[in-house]
Protein backbone atom coordinates (compact mmCIF):
# COMPACT_ATOMS: atom_id res chain seq x y z
CA UNK A 1 0.00 0.00 0.00
CA UNK A 2 2.77 2.30 1.04
CA UNK A 3 5.11 1.07 -1.51
CA UNK A 4 2.22 2.15 -3.70
CA UNK A 5 2.08 5.96 -2.71
CA UNK A 6 6.11 5.89 -2.79
CA UNK A 7 6.15 4.81 -6.33
CA UNK A 8 3.50 7.12 -7.26
CA UNK A 9 5.44 10.38 -6.06
CA UNK A 10 8.82 9.00 -6.90
CA UNK A 11 7.73 8.98 -10.61
CA UNK A 12 6.55 12.57 -10.12
CA UNK A 13 9.24 13.76 -8.65
CA UNK A 14 11.24 12.09 -11.54
CA UNK A 15 9.12 13.38 -14.46
CA UNK A 16 9.02 17.28 -12.92
CA UNK A 17 13.01 17.17 -12.27
CA UNK A 18 13.44 16.50 -15.86
CA UNK A 19 11.56 19.34 -16.63
CA UNK A 20 12.43 22.18 -14.26
CA UNK A 21 10.49 24.84 -15.47
CA UNK A 22 7.24 23.34 -13.80
CA UNK A 23 8.71 23.81 -10.31
CA UNK A 24 10.41 27.08 -11.42
CA UNK A 25 7.97 28.81 -13.30
CA UNK A 26 4.98 28.84 -9.94
CA UNK A 27 7.78 29.84 -7.53
CA UNK A 28 8.80 33.18 -10.16
CA UNK A 29 5.28 33.88 -10.49
CA UNK A 30 5.09 34.16 -6.56
CA UNK A 31 8.65 35.75 -6.51
CA UNK A 32 7.75 38.72 -8.75
CA UNK A 33 3.74 39.07 -8.03
CA UNK A 34 5.23 39.51 -4.25
CA UNK A 35 7.74 42.22 -5.27
CA UNK A 36 5.45 44.09 -7.30
CA UNK A 37 3.23 45.24 -4.99
CA UNK A 38 6.29 47.59 -2.87
CA UNK A 39 6.94 49.10 -6.57
CA UNK A 40 3.58 49.98 -7.12
CA UNK A 41 2.43 51.31 -3.89
CA UNK A 42 6.18 52.44 -2.28
CA UNK A 43 8.52 51.41 0.53
CA UNK A 44 6.34 52.42 3.56
CA UNK A 45 7.28 49.83 6.06
CA UNK A 46 4.32 50.49 8.27
CA UNK A 47 1.82 49.73 4.77
CA UNK A 48 4.09 47.09 4.00
CA UNK A 49 3.76 45.34 6.86
CA UNK A 50 -0.11 46.25 7.41
CA UNK A 51 -0.90 44.28 3.40
CA UNK A 52 2.08 41.94 3.38
CA UNK A 53 -0.08 39.00 4.73
CA UNK A 54 -2.88 39.42 2.32
CA UNK A 55 -0.43 40.03 -0.65
CA UNK A 56 1.42 36.63 0.08
CA UNK A 57 -1.63 34.70 0.83
CA UNK A 58 -3.39 35.82 -2.36
CA UNK A 59 0.15 35.44 -4.44
CA UNK A 60 0.47 32.13 -3.22
CA UNK A 61 -3.18 31.68 -3.81
CA UNK A 62 -2.41 32.65 -7.80
CA UNK A 63 1.10 30.68 -8.34
CA UNK A 64 -0.59 27.50 -6.80
CA UNK A 65 -3.64 27.97 -9.45
CA UNK A 66 -1.10 28.45 -12.15
CA UNK A 67 0.72 25.19 -11.28
CA UNK A 68 -2.56 22.89 -11.27
CA UNK A 69 -3.10 22.77 -14.97
CA UNK A 70 -0.08 19.90 -14.95
CA UNK A 71 -1.73 18.04 -12.22
CA UNK A 72 -3.49 15.89 -14.61
CA UNK A 73 -3.37 17.49 -17.59
CA UNK A 74 -0.29 15.89 -19.11
CA UNK A 75 -1.11 12.50 -17.71
CA UNK A 76 -4.80 12.59 -19.35
CA UNK A 77 -2.93 13.88 -22.54
CA UNK A 78 0.02 11.05 -22.83
CA UNK A 79 -2.92 8.56 -21.41
CA UNK A 80 -0.92 7.94 -18.03
CA UNK A 81 -4.04 8.88 -16.53
CA UNK A 82 -6.29 6.08 -18.29
CA UNK A 83 -3.91 3.49 -16.76
CA UNK A 84 -3.41 5.28 -13.35
CA UNK A 85 -7.64 4.76 -12.91
CA UNK A 86 -7.03 0.95 -13.84
CA UNK A 87 -4.64 0.16 -11.54
CA UNK A 88 -5.45 -2.84 -8.85
CA UNK A 89 -5.54 -0.03 -5.82
CA UNK A 90 -7.79 2.37 -4.57
CA UNK A 91 -7.78 5.47 -7.03
CA UNK A 92 -8.45 7.80 -3.98
CA UNK A 93 -5.17 6.33 -2.36
CA UNK A 94 -3.11 7.07 -6.02
CA UNK A 95 -4.93 10.42 -6.56
CA UNK A 96 -3.60 11.43 -2.92
CA UNK A 97 0.27 10.42 -3.64
CA UNK A 98 -0.63 12.62 -7.12
CA UNK A 99 -0.88 15.65 -4.88
CA UNK A 100 1.40 14.72 -2.43
CA UNK A 101 4.09 15.39 -4.93
CA UNK A 102 1.84 18.21 -6.36
CA UNK A 103 2.37 20.03 -2.59
CA UNK A 104 5.78 18.97 -2.34
CA UNK A 105 6.64 20.49 -6.02
CA UNK A 106 4.88 23.83 -5.38
CA UNK A 107 3.61 24.25 -2.08
CA UNK A 108 6.70 23.58 -0.17
CA UNK A 109 9.49 26.01 -2.52
CA UNK A 110 6.62 28.59 -1.31
CA UNK A 111 7.13 27.95 2.23
CA UNK A 112 10.87 27.97 1.23
CA UNK A 113 11.05 31.24 -0.09
CA UNK A 114 8.95 33.03 1.82
CA UNK A 115 10.99 34.74 4.38
CA UNK A 116 13.26 36.13 1.67
CA UNK A 117 9.76 38.20 0.93
CA UNK A 118 8.80 38.90 4.98
CA UNK A 119 12.15 40.85 4.68
CA UNK A 120 11.16 42.73 1.23
CA UNK A 121 7.40 43.32 2.96
CA UNK A 122 9.58 44.30 6.05
CA UNK A 123 7.36 41.54 8.25
CA UNK A 124 8.22 41.36 11.79
CA UNK A 125 10.24 38.25 12.72
CA UNK A 126 6.73 36.58 15.12
CA UNK A 127 4.51 37.96 12.31
CA UNK A 128 6.55 36.07 9.51
CA UNK A 129 6.47 33.21 12.33
CA UNK A 130 2.31 33.06 12.43
CA UNK A 131 2.80 33.46 8.43
CA UNK A 132 5.04 30.57 7.96
CA UNK A 133 2.64 27.95 10.27
CA UNK A 134 -0.76 29.56 8.09
CA UNK A 135 1.05 28.88 4.71
CA UNK A 136 2.80 25.41 5.65
CA UNK A 137 -1.23 24.30 6.68
CA UNK A 138 -2.73 26.09 4.17
CA UNK A 139 -0.77 25.28 0.87
CA UNK A 140 -1.80 21.31 1.07
CA UNK A 141 -5.32 22.10 1.15
CA UNK A 142 -5.04 24.41 -1.30
CA UNK A 143 -3.59 21.79 -3.63
CA UNK A 144 -6.06 19.38 -2.34
CA UNK A 145 -9.20 21.25 -3.15
CA UNK A 146 -7.24 22.36 -6.60
CA UNK A 147 -7.00 18.62 -7.11
CA UNK A 148 -10.82 18.66 -7.22
CA UNK A 149 -11.44 21.41 -9.61
CA UNK A 150 -8.57 19.91 -12.09
CA UNK A 151 -10.13 16.66 -12.43
CA UNK A 152 -13.64 18.19 -12.80
CA UNK A 153 -11.81 20.26 -15.83
CA UNK A 154 -9.40 17.97 -17.29
CA UNK A 155 -11.67 16.68 -20.06
CA UNK A 156 -12.55 19.94 -21.15
CA UNK A 157 -10.41 21.50 -24.32
CA UNK A 158 -10.72 25.34 -22.24
CA UNK A 159 -10.68 24.51 -18.61
CA UNK A 160 -8.42 27.12 -17.36
CA UNK A 161 -10.64 29.49 -16.73
CA UNK A 162 -13.31 27.94 -15.01
CA UNK A 163 -10.74 26.27 -12.89
CA UNK A 164 -10.05 29.68 -11.54
CA UNK A 165 -13.84 29.94 -11.37
CA UNK A 166 -14.35 26.63 -9.07
CA UNK A 167 -11.18 26.74 -7.54
CA UNK A 168 -10.76 30.67 -6.29
CA UNK A 169 -14.41 30.77 -4.03
CA UNK A 170 -13.46 27.60 -2.33
CA UNK A 171 -10.33 28.93 -1.10
CA UNK A 172 -11.74 31.70 0.34
CA UNK A 173 -12.36 30.65 4.16
CA UNK A 174 -8.40 29.82 3.86
CA UNK A 175 -7.50 33.21 3.07
CA UNK A 176 -10.05 34.13 5.93
CA UNK A 177 -8.40 32.27 8.54
CA UNK A 178 -5.09 32.70 7.42
CA UNK A 179 -5.15 36.48 7.02
CA UNK A 180 -6.71 36.98 10.50
CA UNK A 181 -3.97 34.37 12.57
CA UNK A 182 -1.36 36.72 10.84
CA UNK A 183 -3.09 39.82 11.48
CA UNK A 184 -3.49 38.79 15.63
CA UNK A 185 0.33 37.49 15.45
CA UNK A 186 1.08 41.02 14.45
CA UNK A 187 -1.22 42.80 17.30
CA UNK A 188 0.45 40.02 19.66
CA UNK A 189 -2.32 38.05 20.22
CA UNK A 190 -2.66 34.34 20.31
CA UNK A 191 -3.52 32.82 17.36
CA UNK A 192 -3.70 29.09 18.14
CA UNK A 193 -7.65 28.76 17.27
CA UNK A 194 -7.44 30.19 14.18
CA UNK A 195 -4.77 27.64 13.21
CA UNK A 196 -6.28 25.12 14.99
CA UNK A 197 -9.62 26.30 12.37
CA UNK A 198 -6.98 25.87 9.57
CA UNK A 199 -5.89 22.61 10.95
CA UNK A 200 -9.48 21.24 11.41
CA UNK A 201 -10.14 21.81 7.62
CA UNK A 202 -6.74 20.60 6.56
CA UNK A 203 -7.82 16.91 8.38
CA UNK A 204 -11.47 17.36 6.75
CA UNK A 205 -9.74 17.79 2.75
CA UNK A 206 -7.09 15.02 3.69
CA UNK A 207 -9.82 12.02 4.56
CA UNK A 208 -12.34 13.18 2.08
CA UNK A 209 -10.87 15.33 -1.21
CA UNK A 210 -9.41 11.82 -2.57
CA UNK A 211 -12.46 10.65 -2.77
CA UNK A 212 -13.79 13.15 -4.93
CA UNK A 213 -11.13 13.38 -6.81
CA UNK A 214 -11.67 10.17 -7.52
CA UNK A 215 -14.88 10.08 -8.30
CA UNK A 216 -14.40 13.63 -10.59
CA UNK A 217 -11.75 12.02 -12.75
CA UNK A 218 -14.20 9.01 -12.96
CA UNK A 219 -16.48 11.38 -14.31
CA UNK A 220 -14.18 13.51 -16.83
CA UNK A 221 -12.30 10.63 -18.21
CA UNK A 222 -15.36 8.90 -19.64
CA UNK B 1 -14.49 -15.64 -18.90
CA UNK B 2 -15.50 -12.18 -19.87
CA UNK B 3 -19.53 -12.07 -20.62
CA UNK B 4 -20.88 -8.86 -22.33
CA UNK B 5 -24.76 -8.70 -21.91
CA UNK B 6 -27.09 -6.30 -24.21
CA UNK B 7 -24.88 -3.39 -24.31
CA UNK B 8 -25.66 -0.19 -25.46
CA UNK B 9 -23.65 2.79 -25.53
CA UNK B 10 -24.52 6.12 -26.64
CA UNK B 11 -21.90 8.94 -27.87
CA UNK B 12 -23.41 12.49 -27.74
CA UNK B 13 -26.69 11.05 -28.18
CA UNK B 14 -25.95 9.17 -31.13
CA UNK B 15 -26.52 5.11 -30.62
CA UNK B 16 -23.18 3.30 -31.37
CA UNK B 17 -24.48 -0.39 -31.38
CA UNK B 18 -27.23 -1.42 -29.08
CA UNK B 19 -28.01 -4.59 -27.35
CA UNK B 20 -24.43 -6.18 -27.96
CA UNK B 21 -23.80 -9.31 -26.56
CA UNK B 22 -21.19 -11.38 -26.43
CA UNK B 23 -19.00 -14.29 -24.67
CA UNK B 24 -15.22 -14.78 -24.43
CA UNK B 25 -13.70 -17.92 -22.91
CA UNK B 26 -10.22 -18.10 -21.78
CA UNK B 27 -7.99 -19.73 -24.39
CA UNK B 28 -9.66 -17.31 -27.09
CA UNK B 29 -8.20 -14.41 -29.30
CA UNK B 30 -10.83 -12.51 -30.64
CA UNK B 31 -10.34 -9.60 -33.19
CA UNK B 32 -13.23 -6.84 -33.06
CA UNK B 33 -13.08 -5.21 -36.74
CA UNK B 34 -15.29 -2.47 -38.08
CA UNK B 35 -15.10 0.85 -39.97
CA UNK B 36 -13.85 3.56 -38.41
CA UNK B 37 -16.11 5.37 -35.99
CA UNK B 38 -18.33 2.45 -35.79
CA UNK B 39 -17.75 2.28 -31.75
CA UNK B 40 -14.97 0.09 -31.26
CA UNK B 41 -12.77 1.94 -29.17
CA UNK B 42 -16.05 2.49 -27.32
CA UNK B 43 -16.54 -0.85 -26.58
CA UNK B 44 -13.12 -1.05 -25.34
CA UNK B 45 -13.38 1.27 -22.69
CA UNK B 46 -16.88 0.10 -21.85
CA UNK B 47 -15.38 -2.98 -21.04
CA UNK B 48 -12.28 -1.53 -18.97
CA UNK B 49 -14.60 0.44 -16.85
CA UNK B 50 -12.90 3.61 -18.48
CA UNK B 51 -16.73 4.78 -19.26
CA UNK B 52 -20.25 3.45 -18.18
CA UNK B 53 -22.73 1.63 -20.67
CA UNK B 54 -25.85 3.85 -21.29
CA UNK B 55 -27.44 -0.10 -20.94
CA UNK B 56 -26.41 -3.46 -20.43
CA UNK B 57 -24.02 -5.80 -17.68
CA UNK B 58 -20.20 -6.31 -18.35
CA UNK B 59 -19.02 -9.18 -16.35
CA UNK B 60 -16.35 -10.93 -15.58
CA UNK B 61 -16.05 -14.72 -14.05
CA UNK B 62 -19.29 -13.82 -13.18
CA UNK B 63 -19.21 -10.38 -11.67
CA UNK B 64 -20.29 -7.18 -12.69
CA UNK B 65 -16.82 -5.01 -13.06
CA UNK B 66 -18.39 -2.11 -11.17
CA UNK B 67 -18.52 -4.49 -7.85
CA UNK B 68 -15.53 -5.10 -7.42
CA UNK B 69 -12.61 -3.27 -9.72
CA UNK B 70 -9.62 -3.45 -8.22
CA UNK B 71 -10.61 -7.71 -8.51
CA UNK B 72 -11.11 -7.12 -11.96
CA UNK B 73 -8.15 -4.59 -12.38
CA UNK B 74 -5.71 -7.61 -10.86
CA UNK B 75 -6.35 -9.52 -14.64
CA UNK B 76 -6.58 -6.77 -16.97
CA UNK B 77 -3.80 -5.31 -19.00
CA UNK B 78 -5.51 -2.31 -20.87
CA UNK B 79 -3.54 -0.97 -23.55
CA UNK B 80 -5.05 2.45 -25.87
CA UNK B 81 -4.58 4.60 -28.44
CA UNK B 82 -2.60 7.33 -25.91
CA UNK B 83 0.21 4.87 -24.89
CA UNK B 84 0.55 5.69 -21.05
CA UNK B 85 3.98 6.37 -20.78
CA UNK B 86 5.62 8.99 -19.62
CA UNK B 87 7.63 10.78 -22.14
CA UNK B 88 10.33 12.60 -19.89
CA UNK B 89 11.21 9.21 -17.95
CA UNK B 90 13.24 6.63 -19.67
CA UNK B 91 12.00 3.31 -20.93
CA UNK B 92 13.29 1.40 -17.99
CA UNK B 93 11.91 3.86 -15.57
CA UNK B 94 8.31 3.29 -17.49
CA UNK B 95 8.37 -0.20 -16.80
CA UNK B 96 9.85 0.11 -13.40
CA UNK B 97 6.70 2.11 -12.50
CA UNK B 98 4.34 -0.25 -13.94
CA UNK B 99 6.42 -3.64 -12.22
CA UNK B 100 5.64 -1.88 -9.00
CA UNK B 101 2.04 -1.42 -9.59
CA UNK B 102 0.64 -3.72 -11.29
CA UNK B 103 0.82 -8.02 -10.51
CA UNK B 104 3.69 -9.49 -12.38
CA UNK B 105 5.87 -12.41 -13.49
CA UNK B 106 8.24 -13.25 -10.29
CA UNK B 107 11.83 -12.77 -11.40
CA UNK B 108 11.59 -11.09 -14.17
CA UNK B 109 14.38 -8.68 -15.96
CA UNK B 110 13.39 -5.93 -17.52
CA UNK B 111 16.69 -5.63 -19.32
CA UNK B 112 15.72 -8.65 -21.09
CA UNK B 113 12.24 -8.04 -22.03
CA UNK B 114 12.99 -4.35 -23.41
CA UNK B 115 15.66 -6.21 -24.91
CA UNK B 116 13.11 -8.60 -26.56
CA UNK B 117 11.05 -5.74 -28.17
CA UNK B 118 14.35 -4.38 -29.76
CA UNK B 119 14.97 -1.92 -27.50
CA UNK B 120 18.48 -3.14 -26.09
CA UNK B 121 20.68 -0.22 -26.29
CA UNK B 122 17.92 2.42 -25.48
CA UNK B 123 17.24 1.65 -22.20
CA UNK B 124 17.72 4.84 -20.46
CA UNK B 125 16.99 7.48 -23.13
CA UNK B 126 14.49 9.72 -22.32
CA UNK B 127 11.15 8.19 -24.03
CA UNK B 128 10.08 11.31 -25.64
CA UNK B 129 13.21 11.23 -27.85
CA UNK B 130 12.41 7.88 -29.62
CA UNK B 131 10.48 7.06 -31.97
CA UNK B 132 6.51 6.57 -32.63
CA UNK B 133 7.37 3.08 -33.11
CA UNK B 134 9.76 2.62 -29.92
CA UNK B 135 7.24 4.59 -27.86
CA UNK B 136 4.83 1.87 -28.66
CA UNK B 137 6.76 -0.52 -28.42
CA UNK B 138 7.83 0.75 -24.75
CA UNK B 139 4.23 0.39 -23.81
CA UNK B 140 3.54 -3.38 -25.41
CA UNK B 141 6.75 -4.44 -23.52
CA UNK B 142 4.20 -4.51 -20.84
CA UNK B 143 2.79 -7.60 -22.21
CA UNK B 144 5.86 -9.65 -21.26
CA UNK B 145 5.86 -7.96 -17.89
CA UNK B 146 2.12 -8.42 -16.68
CA UNK B 147 0.67 -11.90 -15.62
CA UNK B 148 -2.65 -10.49 -16.85
CA UNK B 149 -4.86 -13.02 -17.74
CA UNK B 150 -7.12 -10.92 -19.88
CA UNK B 151 -5.71 -8.13 -23.00
CA UNK B 152 -7.78 -5.13 -24.54
CA UNK B 153 -5.60 -3.75 -27.01
CA UNK B 154 -6.43 -1.16 -28.92
CA UNK B 155 -4.36 -0.35 -31.86
CA UNK B 156 -1.50 -2.45 -30.81
CA UNK B 157 0.08 -2.68 -34.19
CA UNK B 158 0.23 1.14 -34.51
CA UNK B 159 4.15 2.14 -36.17
CA UNK B 160 4.87 -1.24 -35.18
CA UNK B 161 7.01 -3.23 -38.22
CA UNK B 162 6.04 -6.22 -39.72
CA UNK B 163 8.65 -8.29 -37.52
CA UNK B 164 7.43 -6.41 -34.84
CA UNK B 165 3.88 -7.34 -35.58
CA UNK B 166 4.95 -10.97 -36.06
CA UNK B 167 6.64 -11.26 -32.41
CA UNK B 168 3.55 -10.18 -30.69
CA UNK B 169 1.53 -12.55 -33.28
CA UNK B 170 3.31 -15.21 -31.81
CA UNK B 171 2.63 -13.83 -27.71
CA UNK B 172 -0.87 -13.72 -28.74
CA UNK B 173 -0.99 -17.23 -29.38
CA UNK B 174 1.42 -17.93 -26.39
CA UNK B 175 -0.99 -16.36 -24.01
CA UNK B 176 -4.28 -18.13 -25.46
CA UNK B 177 -2.50 -21.28 -24.93
CA UNK B 178 -1.69 -20.60 -21.42
CA UNK B 179 -5.41 -19.86 -21.00
CA UNK B 180 -5.22 -16.01 -21.75
CA UNK B 181 -7.66 -13.77 -23.49
CA UNK B 182 -6.99 -11.85 -25.90
CA UNK B 183 -9.42 -9.09 -27.09
CA UNK B 184 -7.93 -6.35 -30.05
CA UNK B 185 -8.58 -4.51 -32.76
CA UNK B 186 -6.11 -3.65 -35.67
CA UNK B 187 -6.75 -2.60 -39.22
CA UNK B 188 -3.83 -4.44 -40.44
CA UNK B 189 -4.50 -8.56 -41.69
CA UNK B 190 -3.68 -11.16 -39.58
CA UNK B 191 -1.98 -14.37 -39.71
CA UNK B 192 -3.45 -16.28 -37.53
CA UNK B 193 -6.15 -18.67 -38.62
CA UNK B 194 -9.47 -18.96 -38.31
CA UNK B 195 -9.02 -21.60 -35.52
CA UNK B 196 -7.00 -19.45 -33.70
CA UNK B 197 -8.78 -15.97 -34.20
CA UNK B 198 -12.57 -15.67 -33.83
CA UNK B 199 -14.15 -12.17 -34.70
CA UNK B 200 -16.97 -9.59 -34.10
CA UNK B 201 -17.71 -7.16 -36.55
CA UNK B 202 -19.58 -4.09 -35.58
CA UNK B 203 -21.72 -2.60 -38.64
CA UNK B 204 -22.83 1.12 -39.44
CA UNK B 205 -26.63 1.03 -38.32
CA UNK B 206 -28.49 1.81 -41.27
CA UNK B 207 -29.84 4.87 -40.55
CA UNK B 208 -29.08 6.55 -37.58
CA UNK B 209 -31.36 6.60 -34.82
CA UNK B 210 -31.56 8.56 -31.78
CA UNK B 211 -32.70 8.38 -28.44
Amino acid sequence: MFKVFIQVVSKELKGAFRRQSDILNPVWFFIIVVTLFPLGIGTDPILLARIAPGIIWVAALLAALLSFERLFKDDFIDGSLEQLMLMPHPLSWLVSAKVFAHWLLTGLPILFVSPLLAVFLAMEPTTYFALFLTLLIGTPILSLLGAIGVALTVGLRKGGILLSLIMLPLSIPILIFSTMAIDAAAYGQSYLGLLALLGAMLVTSITLAPFAIAASLRVSVS
Amino acid sequence: MLRCKKLTCVREDRVLFKDLSFVIKPGEIVQLEGPNGVGKTSLFRLIVGLSIPYDGLISWQGTSINDDREAFYQKLLYLGHKTGIKPELSALENLQFFQHLQPCHENIDLWDILAKVGLAGYEDIITAQLSAGQQRRVALARLWLNDCPLWVLDEPFTAIDKSGVNVLENLFLQHAARGGIVLLTTHQDLSLDEKQLSKITLKKPQDNFYV
